[in-house]
């Protein structure tokens, strides 16, 4: 058994016990983090505090929320709204940052993409964000059931309908799905407990092999440059602090982070608190209605790309290419065939594929939310061939760019 | 520099994808009504001047107002309950207390003289037709009908609150309240939900609302919506636009134009914004304190990172 000695303060007590002293000094005195990175490298704590915002608010929501398909509707918009002492606050926050959370996803995607940071041994960070990505989107999805309004109800009736894989017609895979014929009670249960317990576990749990990933390659920088983080860090230490390339995590990078943050805050509580309406449908404030199909039904914002890759094409084609959409972020690592782990601007034709993408994925957003009629579909048929033809390029562009 | 010119493209990628998604989109999926004013333009005006004693023997007699209309500030009660009103008439012939303030003048005397016309479903009730809307033209008391129009508007107005004493309770109970419930503002087209004291109470409260909303959905083809949020899922310029003019949106709608005034409308959306956003107050006064508390923590945040990082760079 480990020797213990007569504690001669609170601290010493639990560094005998924990060893927080230790603990300190790897997850954050001496956790290196480049020092050439912008505030792009801020949005993963950006993530983090956003993730944690929805926890909190998602918790208190819990308290009054009733999933029954009689009740949810009132519960929340007017139990929670109206009679409970800022429920409103709540559901407002999480709302707005249920939507926020995926425009800061979509950055720190692109952000690894243009500097190139999921290979050369960050691999591993990549296909755990990615994990992240869709476990985030199946929370947004189930959550989005649970105020049992007419979007609710008609995109859980769309989406569902998906799984009967066109001419295969699994519609008993379908009902399993729905638990009924069409949504309903069991349908309204099962996505509240995918939506407050099984996803967040996950989503956690993904987010602790998330940080562990970074932990050997280092999180990537400006450059792309390759350097010794043990002779930097001790060059950090022998306080050299000014020539080293590296910075301590905490307090340095985190106080980049939080500078970051507070900017992202006032950003966010703007939209909390004067304009909220973009995150919260209002079509679905009108109660769900099995008999009266919406005009038009589209999914949230963040959805749409992946919507309008389904869309414009025959029922078996489409999903074809829904499918290849959401498979193929994840083989980025392995598409990606350049020896170059270095900004896109560095990089020639990538360069030139990295904003064509972002293009094609702006485009396709707003083609997925407009009626899907005339010049708008023609215009979404072509988005949808070229992102297909965008991923397809990609490993021949990059196979023939130059080592640098 | 460069972190500016960064958060630069960042800002204008994201500020272009929400254009699109927002304010393009939806100006494509909506029909966009411009309002009108609510001046009901194509009414003719109502130049006459009225003498209120004499509408109101006209109002009590020749024009059998009170025949079918309560008059409860007046002490005449309605001859029947809601629900026996609106099993005969279809819905429930509103008390007139406030008309003389919650409609238009204009539109009164319209309204009076041809409901159908004034209230713009004709496509519903034509005369010809033998489809008679059950509340009758008035043909005139024997006078100059225009001038007997006129008195029985300025009785209305003579016995209706100030426009500015006007409650939004009054104003949506009026306009709105005998086809359109509120369950979050406890209002159903029989009248405000009481608390019960017994079991049968509530029972027989909830039979009379069945029975009424019965005939009310014969009536008019369908029951009307429920607008406790409709604040939320359509919005102020929506409804607004709307009520003055639902042909224009729907068209073949049973909804009648209802012919309120400019002010009793601001009235009705205070009502409707009470029971679907009841906590909008409290939302900007608290959101303008978090403001401030975030430009505060970002100012110290500011001031940390400076200070450890000047001896970084
Ligand atoms: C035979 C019964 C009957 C008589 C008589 C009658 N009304 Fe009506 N009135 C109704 C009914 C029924 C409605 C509701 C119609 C509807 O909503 O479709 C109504 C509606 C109204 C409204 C509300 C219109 C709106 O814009 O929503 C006013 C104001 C009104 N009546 C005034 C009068 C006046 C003034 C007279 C006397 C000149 C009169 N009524 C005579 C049955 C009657
Ligand atoms: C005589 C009955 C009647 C009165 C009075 C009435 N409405 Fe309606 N209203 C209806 C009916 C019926 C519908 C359903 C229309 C349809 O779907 O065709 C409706 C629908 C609506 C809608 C929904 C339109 C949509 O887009 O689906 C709104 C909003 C509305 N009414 C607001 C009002 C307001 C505000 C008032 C009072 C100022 C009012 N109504 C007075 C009968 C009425
Ligand atoms: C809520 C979800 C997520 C959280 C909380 C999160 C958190 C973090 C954090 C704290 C970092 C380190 C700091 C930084 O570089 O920003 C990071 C890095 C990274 N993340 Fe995420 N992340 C999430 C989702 C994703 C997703 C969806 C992807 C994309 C597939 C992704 C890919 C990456 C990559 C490639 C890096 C390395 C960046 C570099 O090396 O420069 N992450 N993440």
């Amino acid at each position: 058994m480990a020797h213990f000695t007569k504690a001669t303060s609170l601290h010493d007590w639990l560094n005998q016990r924990l060893a927080i002293d230790a603990v300190r000094r790897v997850m954050a005195t001496e956790y290196w983090i480049p020092k050439d990175i912008n505030f792009l490298w801020a949005m993963g704590m950006v993530l983090a505090i956003t993730f944690a915002f929805l926890l909190v608010s998602g918790i208190f929501l819990l308290m009054y929320y009733q999933p029954n398909v009689k009740t949810a509707f009132d519960s929340v918009n007017y139990t929670i709204m109206t009679e409970v002492d800022f429920g409103w606050l709540w559901r407002h926050v999480h709302g707005v940052a249920a939507s926020v959370v995926f425009l800061v996803i979509y950055i720190h995607m692109f952000t690894g993409i243009y500097y190139g940071s999921y290979k050369k041994g960050r691999e591993m960070i990549w296909l755990s964000g990615m994990l992240l990505f869709v476990t985030f989107s199946a929370e947004a999805f189930s959550g989005y059931m649970l105020p049992w309004g007419q979007m609710s109800y008609w995109a859980g009736m769309v989406i569902t309908n998906i799984f009967s894989l066109g001419d295969l017609h699994l519609n008993g895979l379908v009902e399993w799905i729905r638990g009924d014929y069409v949504p309903a009670q069991a349908f309204l249960n099962r996505f509240f407990m995918l939506h407050v317990l099984l996803l967040p576990l996950a989503i956690m749990g993904l987010i602790g092999l998330h940080f562990a990933t970074l932990r050997i390659p280092h999180v990537n920088n400006q450059e792309g440059e390759e350097f010794d983080f043990e002779a930097e860090a001790e060059k950090y230490k022998k306080g050299d602090k000014k020539g080293s390339k590296v910075i301590a995590f905490a307090n340095d990078f985190m106080s980049k982070d939080m500078f970051v943050v507070s900017i992202y805050l006032i950003f966010f509580f703007y939209l909390v608190f004067f304009h909220y309406d973009f995150a919260m449908d209002p079509v679905n404030f009108d109660p769900a209605d099995g008999l009266k199909t919406p005009t038009h039904i589209y999914p949230e914002w963040y959805f749409l790309w992946s919507y309008e890759i389904l869309r414009p094409f025959s029922t078996n084609i489409g999903l074809m290419a829904f499918g290849f959409a959401q498979v193929i972020y994840m083989l980025l690592p392995f598409l990606d065939r350049s020896p170059n782990a270095v900004p896109a601007h560095k990089r020639g034709a990538f360069k030139i594929w990295f904003w064509l993408l972002l293009i094609n994925m702006i485009v396709l957003t707003a083609m997925g939310k407009m009626p899907p009629e005339g010049i708008f579909s023609t215009i979404g048929f072509f988005a949808a061939l070229s992102f297909i033809g965008l991923w397809i390029a990609l490993p021949i562009i990059t196979k023939a760019e130059r080592k640098l | 520099m460069r972190e500016l010119k960064i958060l630069a493209v960042v800002v204008v990628f994201t500020l272009i994808t929400y254009y699109l998604v927002e304010p393009f989109a939806h100006s494509h999926m909506h029909k966009h009504v411009e309002g009108e004013g609510y001046a009901y333009a194509d009414l003719p005006a109502l130049d006459k001047k009225g003498d209120a004693a004499r509408g109101k023997e006209l109002v009590m007699g020749a024009g059998a107002c009170t025949g079918c209309h309560a008059i409860s500030k007046e002490g005449m009660p309605a001859g029947m309950d809601p629900t026996m009103a609106a099993q005969s008439y279809g819905v429930n012939p509103p008390d007139l207390s406030n008309a003389g303030a919650v409609y238009e003048g204009k539109f009164l005397a319209a309204l009076i003289k041809n409901p159908a016309h004034a209230l713009m479903v004709e496509h519903k009730f034509d005369a010809a037709k033998g489809k008679m809307h059950p509340m009758p033209q008035f043909y005139g008391a024997g006078g100059d009908k225009d001038q007997e129009v006129a008195d029985m508007v300025a009785y209305l107005q003579s016995i209706a609150p100030k426009t500015e004493e006007l409650t939004s309770e009054q104003a949506y109970q009026l306009a709105c309240g005998r086809c359109h419930e509120n369950r979050y503002a406890g209002w159903t087209q029989i009248g405000q939900t009481p608390k019960f004291k017994k079991k049968q109470d509530e029972l027989k409260f909830n039979l009379a609302k069945a029975d009424y909303q019965d005939a009310l959905t014969k009536y008019m083809g369908k029951l009307p919506p429920d607008l406790s949020i409709y604040i939320r899922s359509r919005g102020e310029h929506y409804i607004k636009t709307f009520v003055e003019n639902p042909q224009a949106y729907l068209a073949g709608t049973a909804m009648p134009r209802v012919g309120v005034s400019p002010e009793a409308m601001d009235k009705v959306i205070e009502y409707l914004e009470d029971s679907g956003d009841a906590k909008r107050h409290e939302r900007e006064s608290v959101g303008k304190k978090v403001m401030i508390f975030t430009l505060v923590f970002a100012l110290f945040a500011y001031l940390w990172k400076k200070s450890l990082w000047k001896e970084l760079h």
